[in-house]
């Protein structure tokens, strides 16, 4: 699933290294916490798996796809693989609840129909029936989050990626949107959940990766996020 | 690319036209703006043109017959002179005529009481086609039999080439700067209008979306932009066109100048107006967002 084998990388600007021999593999059906502090290297991961940067050197294998020698024009393919949820929702301000999720689907070229049928479940799934005609402004910080982990969902990923999925919420919506992901992985999806909320790393028994200056610090499941006991 | 995904980006290209209405209308306005100087300035460029050349048809050669030759057998000539290359068109002027013409010229006429038709020659007045070939025409009249004499104003046709080189020259220059230039604040709309969606762009990227799938929207949207400004375009250059030509021809000037009719030139105005207005559309907006397609 994710095989990040001695992977270097440095920013040409900065100089500093945002991955240093850094070695991790998550396997299928797992929940990962990926936590450390700002600088750590979390969001380089994050970068490195989505293809956004490319390792210098190492292994990054993705899904099945090598996002060392990969083409720009393959990109696509891997990024349909994953589900991505970021801090700050990225939804189409425009674009209703339905067409944030369905946009998706129209992007691996599904028909009506598929559409017509997946997007309310999915919809459903996250908590948000009846807010399909609704526009992203209309909705509470938690629900355009909903809508993001459902839009991350609706192409059936094999790997979804939270990119600090809660950092805009206030804790009840944060801990609402960890059982999602939760449930999420119940039903077979591997999730990796980038994060620095100790409360909540620690309010569930997980798989906790911490990285120091690039490097894996510590690799435990059911481990706590800064040795809280 | 399936169907229905290109039926569906089709829709949200047109669709982002309304969803992004100002920078829409901002991209119309400066494409309509452009179409306008240029398509003003063409049509200058075309009536000044238009007006050297009837200038130039009313250049003639004159041709003087053998004064030996009767009036019978100078009218005999017409048909040779009609044939030659680059004639468009001959007429006869007999000595009496010749007369006339020159006693009316001159607001004493008393002084010419003496004057006999046999002081002319009968002559004929030569049209040519092209001006620029009025030497060799002039040499091939003057070969004709019954043609004694030949009369060409080569320095004024030489003028008259030498303005409407100039005239030509100076209008394709300034129009081709024009076009760079509207291209280039057409294409910095579009790209402002672009920028403000980069976001968008990025959200469609990581789910997956390829170039051809973010693109294809973009420039459907600027290509029916591009056409709606270059018809916007066209209604507005006529109505200038005609309310110019309305106010000239009531003016002084009119008298001396000929406007062509928009009518005449109404067809390859429009074809011009929305083949540019898609060209820019089309090429503005693939350009402008091949930016933020290197996420």
């Amino acid at each position: 699933m994710v095989h990040l084998k001695d992977v270097c990388m440095t920013y040409p600007k900065t100089g500093t290294p945002a991955a240093d021999h850094l070695s991790l593999d998550i396997g299928e059906g797992e929940f990962v916490f990926l936590v450390g502090s700002s600088g750590s290297g979390k969001t380089t991961i994050i970068k490195l798996l989505t293809g956004e940067v490319r390792a210098q050197s190492g292994e990054v294998m993705v899904n099945g796809f090598d996002l060392r020698k990969i083409k720009r024009r393959k990109l696509p393919a891997l990024r349909r693989t994953l589900g991505v949820i970021f801090q700050d929702f990225r939804l189409i301000d425009n674009k209703t609840v339905f067409e944030n999720v369905a946009f998706a689907m129209h992007v691996i070229g599904a028909g009506r129909r598929a559409i017509r049928e997946r997007v309310p479940y999915v919809l459903k799934l996250v908590g948000l029936e009846g807010r399909e005609k609704r526009l992203p402004q209309e909705l509470s910080g938690g629900e355009q989050q909903r809508v993001a982990i459902a839009r991350a969902l609706v192409n059936s990923p094999s790997l979804i990626i939270a990119d600090e999925p809660t950092g805009n919420l206030d804790p009840a919506r944060s801990l609402e949107i960890m059982l999602l992901l939760q449930k999420i992985n119940d039903l077979g999806t591997t999730v990796l959940v980038v994060t620095h909320e100790k409360e909540l790393v620690n309010a569930f028994s997980k798989r906790v990766i911490t990285l120091e200056n690039g490097c894996v610090a510590s690799d435990e499941t059911g481990g706590y996020y800064g040795h809280e006991a | 690319m399936k169907l229905n995904k290109f039926f569906y980006l089709i829709k949200e290209g047109i669709k982002s036209i309304f969803t992004h209405g100002f920078m829409s209308f901002a991209c119309v306005v400066v494409i309509v703006a452009c179409l306008l100087i240029m398509g003003n300035f063409a049509l200058l460029s075309v009536n000044i043109d238009h007006n050297i050349k009837q200038l130039e048809s009313q250049n003639e050669i004159l041709a003087f017959v053998d004064e030996t030759l009767s009036e019978d057998d100078a009218r005999a000539i017409g048909p040779h002179l009609r044939s030659l290359d680059n004639v468009k068109d001959v007429e006869f002027v007999t000595r009496e005529e010749a007369m006339k013409n020159f006693i009316s010229k001159y607001e004493d006429e008393d002084m010419f009481s003496d004057l006999t038709p046999s002081t002319f020659r009968n002559r004929y007045v030569i049209y040519l086609d092209d001006l620029s070939r009025m030497e060799g025409t002039r040499d091939d009249i003057a070969a004709v039999e019954g043609i004694a004499d030949v009369s060409a104003s080569l320095e004024i046709s030489r003028g008259f080439i030498a303005v409407r080189n100039i005239v030509t020259i100076v209008s394709v220059v300034l129009i081709l700067i024009l076009f760079v230039i509207s291209i280039f604040i057409m294409q910095n709309t579009i790209k402002l209008a672009t920028f403000s969606r980069r976001e968008e762009i990025g959200i469609m990227k990581m789910v997956g979306a390829g170039n051809a799938f973010i693109r294809l929207p973009f420039i459907i949207e600027g290509l029916l932009l591009g056409l709606l400004g270059g018809a916007i375009a066209f209604f507005l250059q006529m109505g200038i066109y005609r309310v110019l030509n309305q106010r000239l021809l009531a003016s002084a000037v009119g008298t001396m100048i000929q406007v062509i009719p928009f009518a005449t030139l109404m067809y390859p105005v429009l074809a011009i107006f929305l083949g540019l207005g898609l060209l820019v559309g089309t090429f503005g907006s693939s350009i402008a967002i091949r930016n933020y397609l290197k996420v």
